[in-house]
């Protein structure tokens, strides 16, 4: 092998710098999120837990392009609850903080999605009360 | 070597004349045979489909609005466009005209009916704002113009509709809608919208918007707000149910629609 001696360190600097998110927090991805259970006790969702955790995006999708497409605005009934198609009127019904919930996880994964920009939440409901 | 070339001739006219025949062919024989099984399914067959009008499927929802109650009470208008307002959190920016956001609205009768002539008004018409808003047409325009299927029309209820998710504030629909029933969100809308109404949610900076018919209360079973709020100016139904309440005013008053000469086809229609 010719240039033995600058390939390999070069290879060790640039596997190194390429790893440096890994590394650099001592191999610690730090605390996993811990979101705010409903505070009225509820202890079944639309789906299980683990599901939900994994593609609740792709459910809230599917209700969108039912409501908003096709009309389908009936109402999901599992475990003998009826919930509305809807983040505002469904989800945020028992998780109702944005802060305390959804951004612990969206927060730590970096992901930034635009509900909130049109979907009001029971926070911003309140406050707007308190200000009128 | 001169026999191979005449050969060779032959054989390309013949299949040059074949290939420029056969499609001709075909398309004589199998049209007839076509026709001849189309015709049954057709019932009155491809005469009735070229003449005279379509006949009408499936649910169209439209409104009749009843110029001559609104004339004698005007505050139903006011009363019709608060709860329009109030249910769909639409922004208040004050007669800001740029920023303006219009489900439902008023206007005069030379700005709403524009072909309509105008040289000596009745009083009545000279004096009352008439309710505008989407005419969710047949044949919309607006859905035409969206490059992102953003704004559609539902087959179900011929209702047209948004998807604010997809909308990316181009305003081709605004610019294709001859009926300025679409507004854009220059800003946030949420500090200038009073109330929230929690189970509907806002708009965004940077989407179009306009009315939906009340799609939201439709599913629930309720009129949309502001045929409630109107008291009777404002039938509501579906025009191809010959039964419906609305098709019995459409049958007994004459109506007009908004610039029916653009063949567009509101669903919104105006007794003066």
């Amino acid at each position: 092998m010719y240039n033995k001696k600058t390939i390999i360190p070069g290879l060790i600097i640039f596997v190194l710098f390429v790893t440096f998110p890994v590394w650099f927090n001592g191999l610690d991805a730090g605390p996993v999120p811990k979101p705010e259970m409903p505070q009225g006790g509820q202890k079944e969702c639309v789906l299980p837990a683990d599901e939900m955790r994994a593609s609740h995006m792709q459910l809230l999708n599917e209700w969108r392009d039912d409501v908003l497409r096709d009309g389908g605005r009936d109402v999901v009934t599992v475990a003998g609850k009826e919930y509305r198609k809807g983040l505002q009127m469904a989800c945020m019904e028992c998780h109702t903080s944005q802060e305390k919930f959804c951004d612990t996880c969206h927060i730590y994964a970096s992901v930034k999605p635009y509900c909130w920009d049109c979907h009001i939440t029971p926070e911003a409901a309140t406050k707007k009360k308190e200000t009128r | 070597m001169d026999n191979q070339r005449r050969k060779f001739l032959k054989i390309a006219g013949a299949s040059a004349l074949a290939g420029i025949g056969a499609p001709t062919l075909v398309k004589l024989t199998a049209g007839d045979a076509l026709a001849a099984a189309k015709a049954p399914a057709d019932g009155h067959g491809a005469a009735a489909k070229d003449h005279g009008p379509e006949v009408p499927a499936g649910i169209r929802l439209a409104m009749v609005i009843d110029m001559r109650v609104i004339a004698a009470k005007p505050h139903l208008l006011d009363k019709a466009i608060t709860a329009c307002n109030e249910v769909h959190n639409i922004p208040d920016f004050g007669g800001d005209r740029k920023n303006e956001i219009k489900w439902l609205w008023k206007a005069s009768f030379e700005a709403v009916l524009t072909d309509k002539s105008y040289t000596r008004l009745s009083k009545m018409v000279q004096n009352t704002d008439f309710p505008v808003l989407c005419n969710h047409c047949e044949n919309p325009p607006c859905v035409r113009a969206c490059p992102t299927k953003a704004t559609f029309k539902l087959e179900k209820n011929g209702i047209v509709a948004m998807d604010y998710h997809r909308c990316i504030g181009c305003r081709f629909c605004m610019a294709a809608c001859p009926y300025g029933a679409r507004s854009f969100n220059w800003q946030d809308p949420r500090p200038f919208v009073k109330k929230y109404n929690n189970d509907f949610p806002t708009r965004m900076r940077g989407v179009v918007e306009k009315c939906n018919f009340c799609s939201e209360r439709l599913a629930l079973g309720q009129e949309p707000a502001c045929v409630e709020a109107c008291e009777g100016a404002i039938t509501f139904g579906d025009i191809n149910d010959p039964h419906s309440e609305i098709s019995k005013v459409l049958d007994k008053e004459f109506t007009i629609q908004r610039k029916p000469t653009l063949g567009t086809n509101p669903s919104v229609f105006y007794i003066v």
